[in-house]
């Protein structure tokens, strides 16, 4: 019953914030928290990144195998997006198998990795119908303090972009780097009130009903989008979003992904 | 199977490869009330799916622990037959459909008056028995039927429909084909409102064509709900006026 009422006061608080255009951390409505992005941190990895955004981290790993093609495709290689909700990075996250929003933010990156067409799957064939490499990605959830998305994402990116295909441990000539052809940056935007409110951490994610996660290419096009909570958005916010979203992505795109 | 490299045509003399014209929904095709155990029910034709739902509640919250003392709880199982797609799809729940039915109960729980009834839930089963494409949203569309056939308290209803793009041109309810090949899907569910309470989006859309394909989507739902509302009334227009009345009362007095 407290977790409901502190619900509520927050509520309160974070809604008549916002009715004077402000947020609790100070914020402007369109701004991100400090984004950090490290990469090559895990040696063992073919490429990695420890992303930032604010307090919250998330650990992305990439780890590329050679392994057989799905029948239906058998001359392209194969993304398999896995997220971890672990119980460190959260009191309310329990151990077990990925629950569904463990599913939906995987599911969300792997749209971006794979709608933007960032890996040409074609190139990663070794034999026809037989071998081809498989680009595991997994994100780590270190600490969650909101807008995973965004931060997933950006690792995930980040993790392929210096991802190494390890050709010669498995005897198939010389390491090279992995080719990505697009960038795709997520921006995540919640709407209480009457605002719009990008990068909410864990209490405006608590207050909002709904969050609306918008991926953008290097083009400025748009190749995904997800809808995510219990709640309803306008077409108007929708467009307001997608206008804002391209704005943040660039920006994301060329401070750190250097394009 | 259609080559990669081999251009096809997804218009022919200005309509689609089903005689379709872009702005066109499938056939549709609700019935309302068709399990006997359930407390509400629909089947649902959209094209070539075929989809059923069924209602259980509001009743006792089992695990127990996942009671919410201020309202019902909302669950959404979205599964597919194995029968159901071209290759046998391996039975039970796949994270697709972890993720659909997360998706598609959120598309619903905005209109559902859950506050009238504490620490109960109502669970939503939605059965795909055959897919071809815009199977999420017929589900949606079933589910939100079957939610009224149960008679449990809603706002409203909730229509659903996806947009999609194809040979560069944007159209209504995509078929398996041109979802499959096509550049972009985009579906969404929606109050009659207008309020948007899913929307998903793969692909690829500049930010004008999405602007296009989400108010084709919108117009697909609003064609829908006319149908849903059509046959919940011609279901239940022979009930006794007052109750009917109590029931309109009810929910306008929350709203």
């Amino acid at each position: 019953m407290s977790d409901v009422v502190m619900a509520e006061i927050r509520k309160d608080y974070l809604y008549h914030l916002v009715l004077k255009g402000e947020r609790a951390d100070g914020r402007r409505f369109d701004e991100y928290r400090d984004i950090v992005l490290e990469t090559g941190l895990i040696r063992k990895a073919d490429g990695s990144a420890l992303v930032k955004l604010g307090k919250t981290q998330v650990m992305v790993g990439v780890k590329i195998q050679p392994g057989e093609p799905f029948s239906d495709t058998p001359n392209k290689g194969v993304i398999i997006t896995n997220a971890e909700l672990v119980p460190l990075a959260s009191p309310s996250f329990e151990p077990g198998p990925p629950n569904e929003v463990g599913i939906e933010l995987a599911r969300v990156v792997d749209r971006g990795v794979r709608e933007s067409g960032a890996i040409d799957l074609e190139a990663l064939c070794i034999t026809t119908g037989e071998k081809v490499w498989i680009i595991f990605i997994d994100v780590h959830i270190l600490d969650d303090c909101g807008n995973l998305m965004d931060a997933s994402s950006l690792g995930a990116i980040a993790a392929l972009m210096t991802a190494k295909v390890p050709a010669a441990q498995y005897g198939l000539g010389e390491d090279y780097p992995l080719p990505v052809k697009d960038v795709p940056v997520a921006t995540t935007a919640v709407e209480f009130g009457d605002a719009i409110i990008f990068d909410p951490d864990t209490d405006e994610e608590s207050v909002a009903d709904t969050k609306l996660t918008v991926i953008t290419t290097a083009d400025g096009s748009i190749c995904g989008m997800q809808k995510s909570g219990p709640g309803s958005i306008s077409q108007d916010a929708i467009h307001r979003i997608v206008d804002i979203a391209c704005e943040r992505a660039k920006e994301i795109r060329e401070k750190f992904l250097e394009v | 199977m259609i080559g990669m490299d081999e251009k096809l045509s997804f218009f022919k003399d200005g309509v689609r490869l089903d005689g379709r014209r872009s702005d066109e929904l499938r056939p549709i095709k609700i019935e309302v009330g068709v399990l006997a155990r359930a407390d509400g029910s629909c089947y649902m034709e959209m094209g070539d799916n075929r989809v059923i739902a069924a209602v259980y509640g509001p009743r006792e919250v089992h695990p127990r622990h996942l009671q919410e003392v201020t309202r019902a709880i909302v669950r959404y199982r979205y599964n597919m037959a194995s029968f159901s797609v071209e290759e046998r799809k391996r039975p039970g729940p796949d994270r697709r459909s972890n993720e659909v039915s997360k998706v598609s109960r959120e598309a619903l729980e905005p209109v559902v008056l859950t506050s009238y009834f504490p620490k109960s839930v109502v669970d939503i089963f939605v059965e795909v028995l055959q897919a071809d494409a815009g199977t999420r949203t017929a589900g949606i569309n079933a589910a939100s039927v079957a939610l009224a056939d149960a008679g449990i308290p809603m706002k409203s209803l909730i229509s659903s429909c996806a947009a999609g793009k194809v040979d560069g041109e944007i159209v209504l309810d995509p078929m398996k084909i041109e979802d499959n090949l096509g550049e972009a899907d985009v579906p969404i569910a929606m109050t009659p409102g207008g309020d948007i309470t899913l929307l998903q989006m793969d692909g690829r859309l500049t930010k004008d064509e999405l602007k296009r394909a989400v108010d084709l989507a919108k117009a697909g739902c609003r064609q829908i709900y006319e149908i849903q509302r059509k046959v919940l009334v011609d279901r239940y227009s022979h009930m006794e006026p007052e109750i009917c009345d109590e029931a309109v009362a009810m929910a306008g007095e929350e709203i």
